[in-house]
């Protein structure tokens, strides 16, 4: 989230897309009621926040909503695109926001193009794109700054009407959205997206904002990273970045997601967002060049892209201390540099070729989450070696006895590790909103469970030995990483917290900001974003200055709460807050400041700028800091399908592209079977004639409940929705056992008949989908009760194994299937 | 009567598993049940420990108050979970996961102890953590020497372990997982992912 849950609140209009916050996220979504109930808030003169639902499924989120819309999964670029495109063609944006803090101004270079569903420099045979293009007319010299953190000045026209200046481009390529193409394509009827539209372009006025919340609807899909960018475009354009009751906010599904993503459980990350480094990079001036932003504005302070290399080697100094020194590069090439993405599909994708020996999984099982279930079995079954680390039994430590294979032929050999739970260890999660709330070891470990990071000190202890016994390849990063902690088998997390956050070695001294870390190998951070949450005033994460006082403990009443717990970077509840106020440092709306200037400094929020830096000074800095150009981008190279999102239609589509049907689908999305030399395995429309979709229910988290006797018991068995008039087409009656199947797998579950899945009429045609909560397998109290049905209950067995085209993310929210009576 | 703030009742308390419902039903239903409530809630948490914590389902981030007294050996044993009333977040309430949290807790169907099987196995095997952590790290060793890679096909420095994964952290502490990156990345892995992609 840029935002915070609380600050949901201060929203007139909430946008949930690919989302269902009332089921998923139950106790946040009070906040989105608050802003509904709240008199102050809402368009025109007060009534309470509108919250619009986009859904294929009318769901609980759905029934509290002023504005429901069925749409068709997978099209929400079509909808937000068709939103960006009413906005532009009525003049709605905040015109001064967009020329001064986006690139709508800067001039895109002679030879971008986009046609029939391309941009320019598609390459046909790798399915992929070279940019040349897809960047900024360029004049002078390098701009001032470190090496490889800098470009020529980007050329600007601030009157907005060069042909090729961004805005210019943006419009042209909306242009095609009308209302007729989005109903056409997503199905929502074109009076109720007119009254929607009508809705969102209000929030363009300054003293307006909405923001959009969105969860996996929106990244499951092979379009999944432009899925959300048409979402902050739309928010760019409305001025609504930056803005307490703004933002884009993503839910998250699990408690330490943020966290570990943050602390860079990610194959392309370090911890802080630093790019891993690639192959090619020797050093690291060549690693900042390869991967930092560039400075594209005399303007633009470019944050991040200046420091990169400071927190680089303050990483590196954390992780190898001594044996990390100017004379090697601190230690530089002790960091792995991946070939080829190595992301999650990739590691079943390297199994079934046999590259893949060993694998462990941590609080996850590959074999429920999938996609594609069958083939992640055959994965895990061409494994050496397979450690699950869980404190309960999961589909994946038992995959070797799964229903329909035969043990013995299995060779993997397989550790269960019994782990601790949460309440048995301290330690920080870091929520959706990047609040890091510290909490108590409650209980003792159950049994001879162990913490995981013990397992795992204990287990590198180990190998480290080996290594000193036996030799092996290149043992160096093995044998100099640190292990500082009092007792090196049993790290405290508190050690561990106090690492996170960094030192200067030259005092002893806790960090209090990244601003004061360097690179000449004298500070450390374990995570750069994290400096300040554990400083000698102690460990901030456990602060709990919550609702005991709201006077006392949100003194702005904006529900910052800023000594309630910690939230990175250094405290600050809303990112880009520079953006909340307008050039001149007054709050874009008075009764709703991020932060202002108050003629000496900035107050409200924590800056996300310089606290004493003067608006009015003509060299004062662009307000996205952490941009190369300073502003936010409505174009951007950094996508791997294009510069500007476009609608593509899932791997799996009920109909043809209606924009480009020669260019359906995304053309760079990665299709993990075919680039392996095996066959596709996707459905065409004629076998499989409806649209499926996965989701969770309130009453389960994943997999992990199904050992919970009091959640098992308010939602039993595996079951799909039904549409009613699909349903009685087919003869299926509420309770009916059905088979569900798509070309790569069957579940069959009880039918739930409902009219919450209605039909979409798309490209002409009636579609209907069907859905499918994923939380059961052959794993569980209801597995145990059902022995013969639970058999096929999985249902990642049918979604398809491809991945989105940067991310890789799997499309687990749209494809096709048939359904029988069973 | 006086009054009783929502902080207050949800302090005094209405049950465990409540959840949304809690501070409407408790109203409703009027004072008496309440007090009734309350004593049986004293007898039952008098003199227990209160300590923090933070739900370990959905992000997001609802705090939890979990009460704990000491049984005859010495051990917490773990009386109760509710909603925190002083958290900004979620100010006091729990969804069904959370307010049932108490159940994963504390479940008869953990794992007991390490467990093996054998390739070809039909059954596991009871093993000590010596026997699992033993075998498991030479086989860490043995993947990574045969699957290493130095220099890549151009000649540049890769210094990569192409043959090991290692996916998790969504449900672990932070600070556990910084530790599981630095010590993957320090055994040169580059699968290294958890549940923000899937």
């Amino acid at each position: 989230m840029t935002n915070h849950w609380r600050d949901i609140k201060n929203a007139d209009v909430i946008l949930i897309n690919g989302a269902n916050p009332a089921e998923a996220h139950p106790v946040g979504f009070q906040w989105f009621v608050k802003a509904k109930l709240d008199p102050a808030r809402g368009p025109g003169s007060g009534g309470g926040a509108k919250i619009i639902h986009a859904d294929p499924r009318f769901n609980r989120t759905s029934a509290m909503a002023d504005k429901y819309l069925r749409i068709r999964v997978g099209t929400d670029v079509a909808y937000f695109g068709g939103l960006i495109s009413y906005v532009l063609q009525n003049k709605l944006f905040n015109e001064s926001y967009v020329k001064s803090y986006t690139n709508a101004s800067f001039i895109v270079k002679d030879g971008f193009a986009f046609t029939d569903g391309l941009f320019s420099g598609y390459n046909k045979t790798t399915r992929s794109y070279d940019i040349a293009t897809w960047a900024y007319e360029t004049e002078g010299d390098p701009l001032d700054g470190p090496a490889g953190t800098t470009q020529a000045r980007a050329k600007r026209d601030l009157t907005l009407q060069h042909p090729r200046c961004v805005f210019q481009l943006l419009k042209a390529h909306y242009a095609r959205y009308t209302p007729q193409m989005v109903s056409s394509i997503t199905g929502i009827p074109i009076v109720d997206f007119l009254s929607v539209a009508n809705l969102v372009g209000e929030m363009g006025r300054p003293d307006k904002v909405m923001t959009i919340v969105y969860a996996v609807g929106l990244t499951h899909h092979t379009t999944g990273v432009q899925l959300i960018r048409s979402g902050a475009l739309l928010q760019l354009l409305l001025g609504n970045m930056g803005m307490p009751g703004g933002g884009m906010n993503a839910e998250r599904g699990h408690a330490n997601i943020q966290g570990n993503t943050d602390h860079a459980i990610s194959w392309d990350i370090l911890p802080g967002y630093l790019r891993i480094p690639a192959p090619g990079q020797k050093d690291l001036n060549a690693y900042v060049a390869g991967s930092a932003a560039k400075k594209s504005d005399p303007n633009s302070w470019n944050f991040f892209g200046l420091n990169y290399k400071k927190f680089m080697v303050s990483t590196l100094k954390a992780w190898y201390g001594a044996a990390a020194t100017s004379a090697n590069e601190f230690a530089f090439h002790f960091i792995p540099k991946p070939g080829v993405n190595s992301s999650w599909m990739s590691i079943y994708d390297q199994a079934l070729k046999g590259k893949m020996e060993g694998v462990v999984l941590s609080g996850m099982t590959a074999t429920s989450i999938g996609p594609d279930s069958n083939q992640v079995l055959k994965a895990l079954s061409n494994l050496k070696w397979l450690v699950i680390m869980d404190p309960l039994p999961t589909t994946s430590s038992e995959f070797w006895r799964a229903p329909g294979l035969e043990p013995k032929q299995i060779q993997t050999e397989v550790f269960m590790l019994p782990t601790t739970h949460w309440i048995e260890k301290d330690g920080s999660f870091t929520n959706s909103g990047r609040w890091a709330q510290w909490k108590d070891q409650i209980l003792p470990p159950e049994g001879q469970a162990r913490h995981d990071h013990w397992i795992l000190a204990d287990l590198f202890a180990r190998v480290r030995a080996l290594y000193k016994q036996q030799g092996g390849k290149f043992p160096d990063p093995i044998l100099a990483a640190t292990m500082d902690y009092k007792d090196p088998l049993k790290p405290e997390l508190d050690e561990i917290a106090k690492e996170i956050n960094g030192k200067d070695l030259a005092t002893g001294k806790q960090m209090t900001s990244f601003a004061l870390l360097k690179d000449d190998g004298t500070t450390t951070t374990g995570d750069w974003i994290y400096v300040g949450s554990y400083t000698d005033d102690g460990n901030l994460m456990k602060r709990r200055k919550g609702i005991q006082d709201v006077k006392a403990n949100d003194p702005t009443g904006m529900g910052f709460f800023p000594e309630w717990a910690w939230c990175w970077p250094l405290n600050r509840r809303v990112l880009y807050n520079r953006a909340s106020a307008d050039p001149d440092g007054k709050a874009w709306d008075p009764k709703r400041p991020g932060i202002v200037w108050d003629g000496a400094k900035w107050t409200g929020d924590v800056p996300d700028y310089p606290p004493t830096m003067n608006p009015k000074d003509p060299a004062a800095w662009l307000p996205f800091i952490m941009n190369g150009e300073g502003v936010g981008r409505l174009f951007s190279n950094s996508a791997a399908d294009g510069p500007f999102p476009e609608h593509y239609e899932p791997i799996e589509a009920p109909i043809p592209n209606p924009l480009h049907p020669a260019q359906s689908e995304d053309p760079v999305a990665f299709l993990y079977d075919e680039a392996a030399g095996r066959p596709n395995r996707f459905g065409k429309v004629d076998k499989y004639p409806f649209v499926a979709t996965t989701y969770r229910l309130t009453e389960h988290e994943h997999y992990v409940t199904q050992h919970v006797p009091l959640l098992v018991g308010l939602q039993p068995q595996a079951f799909v929705e039904v549409p009613e008039e699909l349903a009685q087409e087919k003869g299926i009656k509420n309770g009916d056992r059905v088979r569900v199947f798509s070309e790569r797998g069957k579940i069959e579950v009880a039918a739930l008949v409902t009219k919450r899945l209605g039909p979409v009429t798309v490209g002409g045609k009636k579609v209907y989908h069907i859905g499918i909560p994923i939380h059961w397998g052959f794993v569980g109290i209801s597995a145990e009760q059902n022995p013969e049905r639970s058999k096929n209950w999985m249902a990642n067995v049918l979604t398809p194994f491809v991945g989105d085209a940067n991310s890789r993310t799997p499309e687990f929210k749209a494809f096709l299937v048939d359904i029988q009576k069973l | 009567m006086a009054q009783t703030t929502r902080r207050e009742l949800l302090k005094i308390g209405v049950g465990t598993v409540a959840g949304l419902g809690a501070v409407a039903g408790a109203s409703a239903l009027g004072f008496d049940l309440k007090k009734a409530t309350a004593v049986k809630r004293g007898l039952r948490l008098a003199g227990a420990k209160e300590s923090h914590s933070i739900c370990p389902y959905c992000a997001v981030g609802c705090s939890i108050v979990a009460y704990t007294k000491q049984d005859a050996s010495g051990r917490a044993q773990l009386l109760q979970v509710e909603g925190d009333p002083d958290s900004p977040i979620n100010e006091g309430r729990l969804c069904p996961k959370g307010a049932s949290a108490m159940q994963l807790a504390t479940s008869a169907r953990r794992v007991a102890r390490p467990l093996y099987r054998a390739p070809g196995a039909t059954a596991w095997q009871e093993k000590e953590w010596d026997f699992v952590l033993d075998k498991l790290a030479q086989n860490v060793k043995d993947s990574r020497d045969r699957t290493f890679v130095a220099q890549d096909a151009n000649g540049n420095v890769v210094n990569r372990t192409e043959g090991i994964a290692f996916a998790g952290g969504a449900a672990f502490s932070s600070e556990e997982g910084y530790l599981a990156t630095k010590l993957m990345r320090s055994l040169g892995l580059v699968h290294l992912e958890q549940q923000a992609r899937v």
